[in-house]
């Protein structure tokens, strides 16, 4: 047994789905001490905020502040608040003034400003453009103009009715973010209800994982006792089981899954039940392949001996059948517990997952990151990150698989 | 021959047995379902009606319609007579249109979908894993992973990313339906551009996904059948490099024809999802809007098309395993 485990610790492959698997549950564990509190609680008013730290502007306003006079300050605040249509608009003037742009790039805020200052003339009306352009124009000067100025703006406080200035704030005031009470890093923003999406895949991965062994467990169980019987009873229990595996197979699971998510109701459809009744569907080749397995061992001679010497049915299974078969159910178990998780990710796609309110799983996130088009409004976060970790742990457990078939079959060596 | 007779006779029987148990269920496991769609429908067409014996009288003549009013066993007679003609009712969803009409009209675009695209998958797939069974080395090193990874993301997550960075970002294909939603399906080219071009993006997702899954599980059987014991025996006669190569490919094609032959069976389950996220209008959407507006009739219609599917690909590979590899046979007389 310690060779065997020493064995398997000694193949790259395994070691390294092993090191990713690992390091999946760590993070699972360890993140939740760092920033507890529940992972379904509403950070966010508004859908999909994007990642990013967060700073109070109220806390800011108060806390004591520093003169910085930075040389790019001006041009950079410019630059944010020039948005892309003013830009073009600006080149528009230009052109309608007959200005040469060829060698103007729109992204240089510098050299547009510059252009801007030198050309622009608020008492110059060019021909065809509409009174509306010409405020507009005039407006966006203005506006220019103020931020570059560096205006100061008037904090004012309401006492009794009537505003108190409390505070001035320059464009060379800077706060220390250690200096302001509320600062929140978000790094992977807010989904469509405002929730830590971090937070919650930490916990949705926990609970993913929690259902890939219940169905795993559950699954390997039931197939593992009827490939046992069928493959080593045989006749009519072998024909009878496969008839039952063969309906299993053949009927699409979610159609049982439907039926068992109505009937049971929206309120109990916790995690465990959905985790169980994938189990219940998933079983069919582990059923098929332990009784190939086990019909290939059934004549052995220490079996056959076994039978002469009168042991029992069941003894013959555990101690003559099971340790052979033991390396292969370890690895089908594995393999349940990575199709386990895909299929509660596909099943809460389509709506019939466990209760939004109680559990976060990753299928969950997806399903709801998608009901909000998060693909096609650019809301990478929501969803990205949760295909990013089943893809994770379905890989790292499949690797692990990939090692242990090499150990136990020694002609799939490299 | 006597073997054999006996062993198809059994495989047979119990086939059957399979096949009506399966009919059954279909029929049943969707009705069990406590929605009760034909008062939907009758609220929906008598909507602002208030004279309740009228609304009664819609719903009865409803009922009438869908044959609902009966008791489940004599339902079920019907449901078989008609289906054996290829009438499986009216859909309640799509009222009035017919079951056979929504499907016949959805199984056309699975299949252009599903069949290339597995074959494709399939082929780049096995290409891919012989060659890095043959080759190994760096070549070996660089697929294994990337293949495996490939195979691990899950259907709905390839679909996703692909929409999101072909059709959001870069913009080159669409990202919805079977064609542009300003057209009406007939034969033109500009109708055939835009379904070419609807088509890219679920194609390639399948594609993607399956040939890591097919490049792992081929590279594995022939690296399991470079070692047999032939192949050393072939080498030390001095039989040449090329044809052994040839006889330990075609064994380790036989487990990947059956992985074929299963995916085609299971092909229009197997897609739901990427076809729901593209809104493709194949059979898997329609099973999904089936599910979701509780229409029976067209729940069993599907599930019972994919039931035997599955069954007749199982069968013909039980039966075409029986000549093809007898020991699959003797296993059964033990």
């Amino acid at each position: 047994m310690k060779n065997t485990i020493k064995q398997v610790f000694h193949s790259p492959k395994f070691v390294g789905g092993f090191v990713i698997f690992v390091a999946i549950l760590l993070t699972m564990i360890i993140y939740p001490l760092f920033n507890p509190g529940n992972p379904l609680q509403q950070v966010s008013v508004g859908t999909f905020a994007r990642p990013g730290t967060y700073v109070s502007l109220y806390d800011a306003t108060k806390a004591t502040s520093n003169t910085l006079r930075l040389p790019d300050a001006d041009e950079k605040r410019v630059a944010a608040s020039l948005s892309a249509e003013d830009r073009v608009a600006m080149v528009e003037y230009f052109t309608t003034m007959g200005i040469d742009i060829s060698e103007l790039d729109t992204e240089d805020t510098d050299a547009l400003l510059q252009m801007w200052d030198d050309n622009y003339d608020p008492s110059v009306r060019p021909k065809g453009m509409t009174s509306a352009k010409v405020n507009y124009y005039k407006r966006l000067n203005t506006s220019l103009q103020d931020l570059k100025s560096g205006d100061t703006l008037v904090i004012a406080e309401e006492v009794d009715g009537e505003l108190v200035e409390s505070k001035k704030i320059t464009t060379t005031d800077y706060v220390r973010t250690g200096a302001v009470a509320n600062v929140k890093t978000l790094p992977l923003g807010t989904d469509n209800f405002g929730r830590d999406v971090l937070k919650e895949l930490v916990s949705a991965t926990g609970t993913s994982i929690l259902i890939g062994l219940i169905a795993g467990v559950v699954a390997t169980l039931i197939g593992l006792t009827f490939g046992l019987l069928a493959g080593y009873v045989g006749g009519f229990l072998d024909d009878f089981i496969m008839f039952i595996t063969n309906i299993f197979t053949v009927i699409p699971g979610f159609v049982l899954l439907i039926l068992i998510t109505y009937s049971i109701g929206q309120e109990q459809r916790g995690a465990a039940v959905v985790a169980t009744v994938i189990g219940l569907t998933g079983w069919t080749w582990t059923a098929r392949s332990v009784r190939s397995q086990v019909i290939s061992l059934r004549n052995r001679d220490h079996v056959n001996l076994s039978k002469l010497s009168g042991h029992s049915l069941i003894r013959i299974i555990l101690t003559d059948i099971l340790p052979y078969i033991a390396s292969y159910v370890v690895m089908a178990f594995i393999l349940q517990v990575s199709s386990g998780i895909l299929a509660e990710a596909q099943l809460s796609m389509l709506g019939l997952g466990p209760q939004t309110t109680k559990v976060p799983t990753l299928g969950l996130m997806m399903n709801w990151a998608m009901l909000y088009s998060a693909h096609t409004n650019g809301s990478w976060w929501a969803y990205f990150p949760v295909i990013l970790v089943i893809t994770l742990i379905s890989f790292s457990l499949n690797l692990m698989n990939t090692g242990l078939d090499q150990v136990f079959n020694p002609t799939l060596r490299d | 021959m006597k073997g054999y007779r006996k062993y198809f006779g059994k495989k047979i029987f119990w086939f059957v047995l399979t096949f009506i148990a399966a009919v059954i269920l279909n029929f049943i496991l969707p009705r069990l379902m406590p929605a009760d769609p034909v008062a939907s429908i009758t609220g929906k067409l008598a909507g602002g009606n208030t004279d309740a014996q009228a609304v009664a009288q819609i719903y009865e003549r409803y009922q009438e319609e869908f044959g609902t009013n009966l008791p489940m066993h004599q339902q079920f007679f019907k449901f078989v007579k008609n289906a054996i003609h290829g009438n499986f009712g009216l859909s309640f969803s799509q009222y009035p249109r017919s079951v056979s009409d929504i499907i016949s009209s959805a199984i056309g675009w699975t299949i252009a979908l599903q069949l290339p695209a597995i074959l494709v998958g399939w082929l780049l797939g096995n290409l891919l894993g012989a060659l890095a069974a043959y080759i190994r080395k760096g070549f070996d090193k660089v697929l294994l992973p990337v293949s495996l990874f490939l195979s691990n993301v899950p259907a709905f997550g390839m679909a996703v990313v692909l929409l999101v960075v072909f059709g959001v970002y870069l913009k080159v294909a669409p990202t919805a339906g079977g064609y542009a939603f300003d057209m009406i399906p007939h034969l033109s080219w500009d109708f055939i551009k835009s379904v070419i071009s609807h088509y890219q993006l679920p194609f390639w997702s399948i594609v993607l996904v399956s040939i890591g899954g097919q490049a792992v599980g081929m590279r594995s059987m022939s690296i399991y059948e470079l070692n047999a014991d032939y192949v050393k025996y072939s080498r030390f006669l001095g039989i040449k490099d090329r044809k052994i190569v040839g006889y330990v490919f075609r064994n380790a094609m036989l487990p990947q024809v059956t992985g074929l032959a299963l995916s085609i069976g299971t092909m229009v389950g197997g897609a739901l999802v990427a076809e729901i996220i593209f809104s493709y209008p194949g059979l898997g959407s329609t099973m999904y809007s089936a599910v979701t507006s509780a229409d029976y009739p067209l729940i069993s219609a599907t599930t019972l098309i994919i039931t035997v599917m599955v069954l007749i690909v199982t069968f013909l590979l039980d039966i075409i395993y029986g000549f093809i590899d007898p020991r699959v046979k003797a296993a059964q007389f033990e």
